[in-house]
């Protein structure tokens, strides 16, 4: 109970804190809407394979942002020492994990609803499974990249070379899940006539719980030493 | 001489190897259907064991760090990664070069395949992030911390890939191998786990000898 009351305290503190910079945040969404314009580019302007490849494009536009948005979230901690003060008050560092880890799910489930309109006017693509669905799915995604990366980034920002190692990092490890969270954009954006969404769901979610549980257990380790 | 033991190893492995190549290019029949293609895997299947028993033993010597943070640990962090990000390189060129006359690319998106290339790309970028922390005690920590989350990875992405698709092989057992077959791939087995005991233990003595002098440097400075 404890946990959770200190962590949504980091969370408010997070949230609090990407508001205030909104600036910074609006950059962010100003990435993934280029990388997505981009993405045209490299396929030419043949309708019927964009629509074919837009689940795939919104992951990697994802993916790509939250290299930015991760980093960022502790580069505001390492001014200031403000990490060694957030460690010296009487918290658990798993509040401090589940705390950030929240707050850059927020920001990145937020970038993935500003992106859907996008995706749609830029590709083409119809919803016939229906937005809250596809909502769903870009948070349960969101929190399987958010889960390594916010422990990654706890690293890669208080080392040398901070900007090439968390993609570096991050990348290779999250494949399962940018994987099922495609195929599970896919269906949802084209239909799902052999029941497939259940099982990349499942897939996605045991990603989470796995990453969840095992990054929040590990942070304390990561930024105590 | 307390290093005599890995060098025995070592020309032990070697001279393994040399016999199994032998008995696998030379004694053991060409395969019906891939002919002498087929051969590679002598070299192939016993790199692939070696990648992955070394892997995994850096898993557990990323435990025992955290557990018990001695430099030890840490120099044996350091010696398995790198050997065994080494193997899997090894791993993919020969499968490719295996790929190219059997299935007629280069690559595949086979589960196997990914998951190796995942694999190798996830340690590498750990020894990427060895060399970019200077700090010693932060540097173990967070390799360990980093080597058991790629870790984990590895199955997760062998099964999603496997639903995604699939073209690999089916694991060959005994039974279904020729004996000189059978032979030349348990010679190469024990041939490789050698070389990479030998590698092993040689790079842990640099990295130890390494770490005592970065230790020695900071209490002098």
């Amino acid at each position: 109970m404890e946990l959770l009351y200190q962590c949504l305290i980091v969370l408010r503190k997070d949230l609090l804190q990407q508001w205030r910079a909104r600036a910074r945040l609006a950059a962010v969404v100003a990435f993934g809407l280029t990388t997505l314009l981009l993405f045209s580019f490299a396929n030419g302007p043949d309708t019927t394979m964009l629509r074919l490849n837009a689940a795939g494009y919104l992951w990697l536009a994802l993916l790509l942002s939250s290299t930015l948005s991760l980093g960022e979230s502790f580069r505001v901690e390492t001014q200031n020492g403000a990490l060694e003060g957030l460690l010296l008050l009487p918290t658990d560092p798993r509040a401090i994990y589940y705390g950030k880890a929240l707050g850059n799910l927020v920001v990145l489930t937020g970038l993935g609803l500003a992106l859907i309109p996008v995706m749609v006017a830029l590709y083409d693509v119809a919803i016939p499974m229906g937005v809250p669905r596809l909502a769903g799915v870009i948070a349960l995604g969101s929190a399987g990249l958010v889960a390594p990366g916010t422990l990654y980034a706890a690293l890669s920002t208080r080392a040398r070379g901070s900007d090439v190692l968390l993609p570096l990092l991050l990348f290779p490890l999250v494949v399962p899940a940018l994987l099922s969270s495609v195929k599970a954009t896919a269906l949802i954006l084209t239909g799902d006539p052999m029941n497939q969404l259940a099982s990349w769901l499942g897939l996605l979610t045991a990603f989470n719980l796995i990453y969840w549980s095992l990054c929040g257990l590990l942070f304390g380790r990561v930024v105590e030493d | 001489m307390k290093d005599r033991w890995e060098h025995l190893v070592g020309l032990l492995g070697l001279a393994l190897f040399g016999f199994g190549t032998w008995h696998g290019l030379v004694v053991a029949p060409p395969d019906i259907y891939m002919g002498d293609v087929q051969r590679i895997m002598y070299v192939h299947v016993p790199t692939a064991w070696a990648a992955l028993l070394t892997l995994t033993f850096a898993f557990f010597v990323a435990i025992g760090w955290l557990v018990r943070g001695t430099w030890r640990w840490d120099a044996l962090q350091e010696a398995s990664i790198e050997v065994g990000v080494v193997l899997g390189a090894l791993l993919i060129a020969q499968g490719s070069i295996w790929a190219r006359p059997t299935w007629g690319v280069w690559w595949d998106w086979d589960p196997r395949l990914t998951t190796s290339a995942v694999l190798v790309l996830a340690f590498a970028g750990i020894l990427a992030l060895r060399s970019f922390v200077d700090d010693p005690r932060r540097r173990a920590t967070w390799t360990a911390v980093a080597a058991i989350v790629a870790y984990v990875d590895v199955p997760i992405v062998y099964f999603s890939v496997r639903w995604w698709r699939s073209l690999h092989q089916v694991q060959s057992s005994p039974d279904t191998v020729d004996k000189p077959m059978v032979l030349a791939l348990r010679i190469n087995a024990f041939a490789l786990l050698f070389l990479a005991t030998w590698l092993v233990a040689r790079r842990y003595r640099l990295a130890r000898a390494r770490n005592r002098a970065e230790l020695a440097d900071m209490e002098a400075a």
